[in-house]
């Protein structure tokens, strides 16, 4: 079986991302879990890996020598962010809108700006039973992930299967998490929330011409308007997980269920045969 | 006009679904869906009748003149987001490209150009004199945050003088569309899940929404699902000296509700009358001006 790099998505939050992915991932047979939602990580609450390196993630910010600065705005006029501006007989850099272009010190005539580096976050790599976690920690107050989710997936591939948990919402930070991914996974409630969301990450995801089929989770009998919308639209439904008092106790306390019990890691072992299959059509019928 | 802010770093805990209830119960004159990534709360915000369309332009993106570019690659170099593809004539990838404008800085043949770049679309619905601002973003777009201070700038514009207060539904995380949502808010409601990732995930916004100087006061939503975390997180919202605002039950009929297009405060239901005593623990705190809590 070809190793591959699976991202799981959702739209709207909530639906249950972590939760599949850090099953899958169990249930797997040498699998790496990528946490790409930076802002609020919590795939190695389930792991609780034995981290074994930390990294620091940077972005570079420009540094102005005084000495050398004329005032003759430039910089400040070239920079699409207004991170620079001139006041007061001041250059003055709002750190948290620079995106680090490097725009300023290509346009400063006097060579007054120099790039330092600016800590946003970090990037924590460990085991857990085998599986091999990687986690991204956003600096509360930072504005983007991105360099961090970029970090996350320079990772060499050890011929594993890779297993990506993405943020919430279709912006740029599901974008970059999806980049490299050879097939995805929506999950979606069975609510019109969730079908208006997976509406959303549907388009998403024919934009970027990847191969994708829908997981329902947290399904109660009655109306379906996610299961409407893939059948509308032809999406192949992988699974339907019911609503389940003890999956939910045991998630709530980040646990995994395919650890703790066989039943559920056979369910999973399931999907994830059912996933690796719909990947390889889709890769077959790609090519 | 006062403000009060719905968030949750946390996905999925039910900031719509409290916000809808809030805004039927209060009859606010003012609303917004500032989730542009994931909006949803005009599937269930009642009787607001369709207003004016506008698109939203983000910062304009790179644009490579293939008639012109002569593939030296020197933009391709200079770009720090891979924005760049490589080809017999040079591409921009839209998705990628930050609007920076360094390539076209940098090329030589001036074979490059910064092109307004539609990346979504402001709604504003109307009720009366009462008005909901929201919109969707594009798909993979950026700057969200700059579109998320647009949504409440629409709504702040249209808002009748007498307008008390207005209510916000946020987005979940912590980055910049959270961070343009908090950015003027008078009190920030963040509704926590009962769940270790909802622990973890609430003590990130709260260090996030301290930075604003908002008053913050927490709920939890599904409280029955694990009541040894829900206590948890009580105790936590004690010790960081939150204002603790009730507890919500799990309830199949919000499903329900949120299926017909309405909010739990529309239906006799138990999450409808645990969202009413929140949102009445919650009104002075909305509506005076108090000590920072």
């Amino acid at each position: 079986m070809k190793e591959r790099t699976i991202a799981f998505l959702s739209g709207k939050g909530g639906t249950g991302k972590t939760f599949l992915t850090v099953n899958l991932a169990s249930a797997a047979p040498s699998a790496i879990y990528i946490d790409c939602d930076v802002e609020e990580p919590n795939g190695h609450l389930f792991f609780r890996p034995m981290w074994q390196s930390s990294d620091k993630v940077c972005v570079p910010l420009p540094e102005m020598d005084s000495a050398l600065c004329d005032g003759c705005r430039k910089c400040a006029n070239f920079c699409a962010f207004n991170a620079l501006a001139w006041a007061n007989d001041h250059l003055l850099l709002f750190e948290e809108l620079c995106h680090g272009c490097g725009g300023c010190l290509l346009v400063c005539p006097h060579g007054a700006l120099r790039e330092t580096r600016r800590e946003i976050g970090e990037k924590k790599e460990g085991t857990s039973d085998g599986v091999r976690v990687l986690s991204g920690f956003l600096n509360p107050g930072e504005a983007t992930g991105v360099p961090i989710i970029r970090a996350l997936l320079t990772q060499p591939d050890a011929g594993r299967s890779v297993f990506i948990d993405c943020p919430p919402g279709s912006s740029c930070m599901v974008s970059e998490s999806i980049r490299g991914a050879d097939y995805c996974v929506l999950v979606a409630e069975p609510t019109r929330f969730g079908a208006h969301n997976l509406r959303m990450v549907h388009e998403l995801l024919r934009l970027y011409k990847k191969p994708y089929g829908v997981v329902l989770n947290k399904c109660l009998p009655g109306e379906d308007p996610s299961a409407d919308f893939c059948l509308a639209h032809g999406i192949p439904v992988l699974a339907r997980i019911s609503f389940d008092e003890r999956l939910g106790l045991l998630n709530s306390n980040a646990r995994i269920a395919a650890r703790e019990d066989e039943g559920f890691r056979e369910k999973f072992r399931a999907l994830l045969l059912r996933i690796e299959k719909e990947a390889c059509d889709a890769a077959v019928g790609h090519s | 006009m006062r403000q009060l802010v719905i968030l949750s770093g946390k996905g999925g805990t039910g900031k719509t679904t409290v916000a809808s209830a809030f805004i039927r119960l209060s009859q606010t004159q003012a609303c917004a869906d500032c989730d542009v990534d994931a909006p949803n709360l005009h599937l269930v915000n009642g009787p607001y009748s369709f207003g004016d369309s506008e698109p939203y332009y983000a910062l304009p993106l790179a644009e490579i003149n293939p008639a012109r570019c002569t593939a030296c690659g020197q933009c391709q170099l200079a770009c720090r987001f891979d924005a760049i593809l490589p080809g017999d004539a040079y591409r921009v990838d839209g998705h990628s490209c930050e609007g920076c404008g360094v390539c076209a800085l940098v090329c030589p043949v001036d074979a490059i150009h910064m092109k307004p770049h539609h990346a979504g679309d402001m709604t504003l619905y109307t009720n009366g004199d009462a008005v909901f601002s929201s919109a969707e973003l594009k798909m993979g777009s950026g700057t969200s945050g700059l579109l998320v201070s647009q949504v409440k700038k629409r709504m702040n514009a249209a808002a009748k003088e007498n307008a008390a207060f207005s209510i916000v539904d946020g987005s979940p995380g912590i980055g910049c569309p959270v961070i343009a949502t908090l950015s003027g808010a008078d009190v920030t409601l963040i509704v926590a899940e009962p769940s270790l990732s909802g622990m973890s995930d609430l003590a990130r916004i709260v260090k996030t929404a301290r930075g604003f100087g908002t008053r913050i006061a927490v709920c939890v939503n599904k409280a029955d699902i694990n009541p040894e975390i829900t206590l948890e997180i009580q105790v936590y919202c004690e010790q960081e000296g939150l204002l603790f605002a009730g507890l919500i039950p799990y309830d199949s009929l919000a499903q329900k509700a949120v299926n017909l297009g309405l909010s739990i405060a529309d239906i006799p239901c138990p999450s409808g009358e645990a969202a009413a005593r929140v949102y009445r623990k919650l009104l002075p705190l909305i509506t005076q001006e108090g000590p920072l809590i």
